[in-house]
């Protein structure tokens, strides 16, 4: 019940084409990530909308076998 | 709407002026995510009611249809879904959550 990281990236970004996604490993057991995405598509949206499509983009998978994902999210500076 | 679960739901959001749907109890917590919105409320230092989601499966699988949101803990203020532990975090380190709460005069712990 994990996911590798790459595919965690490869997923946000197919959703959200414009996004840089740095993925962190927090306890080194491949199942407790952060990930933060920062994307010029998040400007003017809230933090939730901004949550929402990401999650979206790892359609269905956050809160099934992505259990610990903490996630932040940005527009670039 | 008329699923019974979603007005269970929408009762309970509305019961109290910050509600947090949460895994355990604020004394056992039983999720890290849980256990610091927890931590995040205590130090906004506002009154808060919490629903354990580990007690309830309804709730549990319902209150994610409600607020369209797929993980708990979840963070409700005047009946208005707020966000996840992560939200939550951001919110409380730009001071954004104090300010928050007193604009919408909620009441502070006792």
């Amino acid at each position: 019940m994990a996911m590798a990281a790459e595919d965690i990236e490869a997923l946000i970004k197919a959703g959200i084409p414009d996004a840089t996604v740095e993925i962190t490993d927090l306890a080194g057991d491949g199942d407790h990530y952060a990930a933060r995405v920062v994307a010029e598509s998040f400007r003017g949206k809230t933090r939730v909308a901004q949550q929402r499509a990401v999650y979206d983009a790892l359609g269905g998978r956050m809160g099934g076998v992505l259990h610990a994902l903490q996630l932040t999210t940005a527009v670039p500076n | 709407m008329t699923d019974p679960v979603h007005s269970r739901i929408d009762s309970i959001v509305k019961s109290a002026d910050v509600v947090l749907f949460m895994k355990g109890t604020p004394l056992f917590p039983q999720c890290g995510f849980s256990s610091r919105a927890i931590a995040i409320l205590d130090n906004v230092g506002v009154a808060y009611e919490t629903v354990d989601v580990l007690q309830d499966q309804e709730v549990r699988q319902g209150i994610k249809a409600y607020s369209d949101w797929p993980t708990i803990p979840q963070l409700y203020v005047k009946g208005e879904f707020l966000g996840g532990s992560d939200i939550m975090m951001e919110m409380f380190e730009a001071g954004e959550l104090h300010e928050l709460m007193a604009t919408q005069g909620v009441a502070r712990a006792q």
